[in-house]
């Protein structure tokens, strides 16, 4: 078998060694009665042909974003990464590496988090970044747990604009420490009645944006409604490509920032793996989850990468914890570096007008698409629109048209009340071709 | 205050380099040193050629950023560079033999990697419809399918990122089930000493007190003291079985018994699982829940620090609290159940967005296939004798912490054998990395006294095996002979010496500052 | 100066104890990087934990030797922890407290008692 390398006599003699007759000898802790003698009842094992072709028939039944116009985004969007960054990731010395607990031998990994940290850092806009969180969904969860901590307080606020799949993650995460969630309503224009609700028991009051119906908010107002109730801000932001044109969170008051990075330097994967990031105030950084790699010296005086402030974390502090994450998302984060690192500050600016311009020709071209209503005021490149009849029909005729409109609302919420509602992303891989092509297949189908 | 007996020196002696084989400019060969992206300049570069926009954003008004972000560009050449120049300062499974205990640091299968770039799985975006997904969807339930077939368990929840998440989602579905039942003052979770830091911290996530379970001589679950602390507030037990001394619970039948009679849950740790693969199925040994580290057992990359993957297959008790999404089959083909209404309302909520790791799917299930039951079988019994091997060989001159019978895929050693030589496990293991190779785990667990992990896997083979078991014994005897001084100045051959975590925590920088000062002194001027 | 057996020391002054930990427990520890006190206002029992002490690789509780009211914190080793390692049992001190009932400090051992205590580990 091509990875095993040990040959019989490589055994016969080991075991020898050891001073066992044979292999069943050294299982003999395990009690009779849990021995499996027979092979489980599942296939024997297959050349590197035969899996590549099961696989390849495998994937080959799915339809890929790029085989055709393809608007899905809510939460996670389909971008252009460049060929060197898949290629980097595959060296052996970052692919096949671990958590750098060895910083002697470790500084590539421990450079390149320190790298990240600091872009994240910068498009947040706050003082502290981590290592990476799972993905953007369990970054918000563990910045409400943050805000649990760090005011003492038991409430949290999701606004209605917050991904659903990121208002239930947190609500399961938080049911479980008994906190207290009141999830506002979904609405397009969540972000304008979000501080009603705030009182002297709120820990933070979490808003996204540009939020899941595309509307791009400046939460300022918030921050300093929360920042007065004694509460913090949370803003989080799925398409983080928008950190290149919109205001950071930083700046708009928030003490907390998490993000989903997919965009940057990640596939979709079809949901996973993801990277989270997650920034804070540099008050608030005792009571950060995840690893932290911060700077030092070795004993020649070098500069060196460690990581750090490891009493937070669950394999010293254990039940005391600011989180039990262990593993991160290491690979993905050094993915959302390097593509990065290509983009630099005018690369990224770039990037993000393009979706915006791609996003507004989209617009220009759903407006005169009878039956359909805009619902999105101001977008960075998603926008949300109501159909005369649910969204979900009308994704399914432009499919058979070749089309795949985006994401119906009610797949998000089904129980939203929001059937009618479509999601709509463009991004620097939508071309002229494709607006023109969606067009007509809305038309189309709601004309029918 | 509470002692512990893990602190240990952080700040190291302040050395001289080694000027006799200095270079002119200050290159060292093959090696390269690299600063920080941000040290490099380009401000104003990129690496990536786009389109000019048809339109600009003077739409957005207000919202739009007037700020620059503080962000360096590179070009593809630079930024290749850069990269590979950072590369060569890490140590890899591919390089050496990595022993890392309870990490299963085991060959990464380059298949895996291109069948997992097929455009089919890696440009699926996780909401398009589900019609456009049956690939992908019938590669998940082939995934299920060997994962309750390899664990004996009828359910597993596909959605938990990473082991720590995997039990989370345990030790939430059974917080979800002792609820249903009327149980939810059962607010308690019983802990081995020797448990792996998240199971605690997991549980106290969750609301629940932990309380430790002794350990018997041989490095086993105490059954008395089991016994004792199982009681009508106990909502589960979490327990590793291989356990993290390398061993199998001998008792685990009972154990389970035990925790059952007693109404409660039994949560098994699964990062040892590749001890057992195809040789010991999980539910026959009475555990109700186990996550799966797919980053371990099934072999998909550590990748510096993640992604994994941390399935949790589930008993026909907890089966209908698992979380959504799972998938489900229909007169149309296969679909995804994503929420908790009708006959899912019991599932207790989502992990997180999306369906899971499904990058990570694709990989152990290519590794599956490849080894296939036979295959997998052999990984099991390869990994416990090569451990065993190692444990042989060294135990002439390091001491094994539970010497009597065999261990499973890891081998466990204390620091006895250290004693009077002023060599700690720490001094050892940097002197390891002189010798080529990673340290093993240090000082986990925590039972033991300086404790050294050492966990070769079955991707090794027996020269590499004998290789490391040469060096060690020639290190263990230098160290007995009393040549500390070798040890406190290792390491020496690595990229930098040791270095100061002190420094690092009582001064945190976390980031680069454009105006704070570099918290490096000046190199120490080589004599 | 008297101590406690988890290695705290207390000076009394008239109604108020300053409280630390010993030069014994600093060593074990190693560097320090991180003390966190209690809140001024915070009412303590003998034994209850109320400061952590974090050096690189541990944290460690501390607990009260007495029990009362804390009327002063160290801002010193939250400032520069590492004057717990240069001075544990002076500048080193962590809090002040108010004493609930004086008489538990007489149950502590005196430095000759903490002395022999220690051989003893």
């Amino acid at each position: 078998m091509r990875y095993l390398p040990l040959t019989p006599a490589d055994r016969a003699e080991m075991l020898a060694v050891i001073g066992a007759p044979d292999i069943d000898a050294l299982f003999k802790d395990v009690p009779a009665a849990a021995r499996a003698k027979d092979l489980f009842d599942l296939p024997l094992h297959a050349g590197e042909l035969e899996v590549e072709r099961e696989l390849s028939a495998l994937a080959g039944r799915n339809r890929a974003a790029g085989a055709g116009p393809f608007f899905c985004g809510a939460g996670a969007y389909r971008h252009h990464v460049p060929a060197t960054v898949d290629h980097i990731i595959q060296r052996s010395e970052f692919l096949t590496s671990y958590t750098p607990y060895q910083p002697e031998i470790a500084q590539g990994t421990l450079q390149v988090l320190f790298e990240f940290q600091t872009q994240v850092a910068a498009l947040t806009g706050l003082e502290v970044a981590n290592a990476s969180m799972y993905d953007g969904s369990t970054a918000c969860a563990e910045a409400v747990m943050m805000a649990q901590r760090v005011t003492r307080r038991e409430k949290a606020i999701l606004s209605g604009g917050l991904h659903p799949h990121y208002a239930a993650t947190t609500q399961t995460i938080a049911h479980a420490e008994g906190m207290e969630i009141v999830r506002l309503p979904a609405a397009v224009d969540a972000e304008a009645t979000v501080v009603d609700v705030l009182d002297a028991e709120t820990a933070c009051v979490v808003v996204q944006t540009p939020n899941v119906f595309g509307v791009a908010t400046d939460v300022t107002r918030i921050a300093e409604a929360a920042h007065a109730a004694g509460a913090l801000l949370i803003v989080v932001t799925t398409e983080a490509v928008s950190f290149g044109l919109l205001k950071s969170p930083g700046e708009m008051g928030a003490d907390i920032a998490v993000a989903e990075g997919q965009s940057i330097g990640n596939s979709l994967n079809f949901g996973g793996p993801y990277v989270g990031l997650f920034a804070a105030r540099e008050k608030l950084l005792r009571q950060m989850p995840g690893r932290l790699c911060g700077e030092t010296v070795d004993a020649e005086g070098r500069r060196g990468f460690v990581l750090t402030l490891s009493t937070r974390e669950q394999h010293i502090r254990r039940e005391k914890a600011t989180s039990n994450i262990c593993t991160n998302s290491g690979l993905c984060a050094l993915a959302f570096s390097i593509h990065l690192s290509l983009l630099g500050e005018a690369g990224l600016r770039q990037l993000a007008v393009l979706n915006h311009a791609r996003a507004r020709e989209l617009k220009t071209a759903l407006t005169a698409v009878p039956g359909l209503e805009v619902l999105t005021p101001r977008f960075f490149n998603e926008i949300a629109v109501r159909l005369p009849r649910p969204a979900a029909e009308v994704v399914e005729a432009c499919l058979a048209d070749g089309v795949v409109a985006g994401v119906p609302f009610s797949r998000l919420n089904p129980a939203g009340g929001m059937d009618e509602v479509l999601l709509i992303a463009a991004t620097e891989t939508t071309t002229t071709q494709d607006i023109e092509a969606l067009a007509r297949a809305l038309t189309r189908s709601l004309g029918r | 205050m509470s002692m512990q007996t893990v602190g240990r020196p952080t700040r190291p002696e302040a050395v001289a380099a080694d000027a006799s084989a200095a270079s002119l400019s200050g290159g060292h060969g093959l090696q390269q040193d690299e600063p920080l992206i941000f040290e490099l300049g380009g401000w104003e570069k990129t690496g990536v050629d786009l389109p000019a926009p048809d339109a600009d954003a003077s739409d957005l008004g207000d919202l739009a950023r007037t700020t620059p972000i503080g962000l360096p560009g590179l070009s593809e050449p630079e930024t290749v560079r850069h990269y590979v120049r950072l590369s060569q300062k890490n140590h890899a499974i591919d390089l050496a033999l990595y022993p890392l205990g309870s990490c299963t640091m085991k060959h990464n299968p380059r298949l895996n990697e291109k069948v997992a770039r097929l455009a089919g799985f890696a440009d699926l975006h996780p909401l398009q419809p589900v019609s456009t997904t049956q690939g992908a969807l019938e590669l998940m339930d082939r995934l299920a399918h060997w994962l309750k077939t390899l664990t004996g368990l009828p359910a597993v929840a596909l959605p938990p990122k990473a082991g720590a998440h995997g039990e989370l989602c345990g030790l939430l579905a059974i917080r979800a089930a002792h609820e249903a039942a009327g149980h939810g003052h059962r607010r308690q979770v019983l802990v081995p000493s020797s448990a792996h830091g998240t199971n605690p911290a997991t549980a106290a996530f969750v609301g629940y007190s932990v309380t430790e379970i002794a350990q018997t001589a041989d490095g086993r679950v105490d059954l008395a003291d089991l016994a004792a602390k199982l009681g009508p507030e106990v909502a589960a037990i979490m327990v590793t079985n291989p356990n993290t001394c390398g061993l199998f619970e001998r008792d685990i039948i009972e154990i389970a018994r035990l925790t059952h009679q007693a109404g409660a849950y039994f949560y098994c740790d699964g990062a040892n699982f590749n001890a057992i693969v195809g040789r010991v199925r999980p539910g026959d040994l009475g555990v109700d829940a186990m996550h799966i580290n797919l980053h371990k057992t099934f072999s998909t990359p550590h990748g510096g620090g993640g992604p994994g993957a941390g399935p949790v297959v589930m008993s026909q008790a907890l089966a209908p609290f698992a979380p959504a999404p799972w998938v489900t089959h229909g007169p149309d083909g296969l679909s995804l159940t994503e929420e908790a209404v009708g006959e899912a309302v019991q599932a207790f909520g989502r992990m997180c967005a999306f369906h899971g790791q499904m990058g990570m799917f694709v990989r152990a299930y290519a590794y599956m296939r490849s080894h296939g039951a036979d295959g997998l079988r052999q990984v099991a019994e390869d990994a416990v004798l090569n451990a065993n091997y190692v444990k042989a060989r060294l135990s002439g001159e390091m001491s094994a912490a539970f010497p009597d019978g065999p261990c499973m895929h890891e081998a466990l050693f204390d620091d006895a054998w250290l004693e009077g030589t002023g060599v700690t496990t720490l001094d050892f293991a940097k002197a390891m990395i002189d010798e080529g190779f990673h340290p093993m785990t240090m000082y986990f667990p925590l039972v033991v006294h300086g404790a050294m992990l050492i966990e070769p896997t079955e991707t090794e083979s027996k020269a590499e095996l004998d290789r490391f078991c040469e060096a060690l014994l020639q290190l263990a005897r230098a160290a007995k002979a009393g040549e500390a001084e070798r040890f406190k100045a290792a390491p020496r051959l690595a990229p930098l010496r040791r270095l100061d975590e002190t420094l690092a925590a009582r001064k945190p920088r976390l980031t680069w500052r454009p105006d704070a000062p570099n918290v490096a002194p000046a190199p120490l001027a080589a004599e | 100066m008297r101590f406690t057996k988890d290695h705290e020391w207390v000076e009394v002054a008239g109604e108020v104890a300053t409280v630390g930990i010993t030069a014994y427990a600093a060593e074990q520890l190693g560097d320090v990087v991180f003390v966190e006190t209690p809140d001024v206002g915070r009412q303590v029992k003998a034994g209850d934990s109320f400061a952590v002490v974090e050096s690189v690789k541990a944290a460690s509780d501390v607990y009260a030797p007495v029990s009362g009211e804390v009327v002063e914190s160290n801002g010193e080793v939250a400032d520069a922890p590492e004057t717990v390692n240069a001075s544990p049992e002076a500048a080193g001190w962590f809090a002040k407290i108010k004493l609930a009932n004086p008489a538990e400090v007489d149950a502590l051992m005196d430095r000759p008692a903490y002395e022999a205590f220690l051989q003893t580990l």
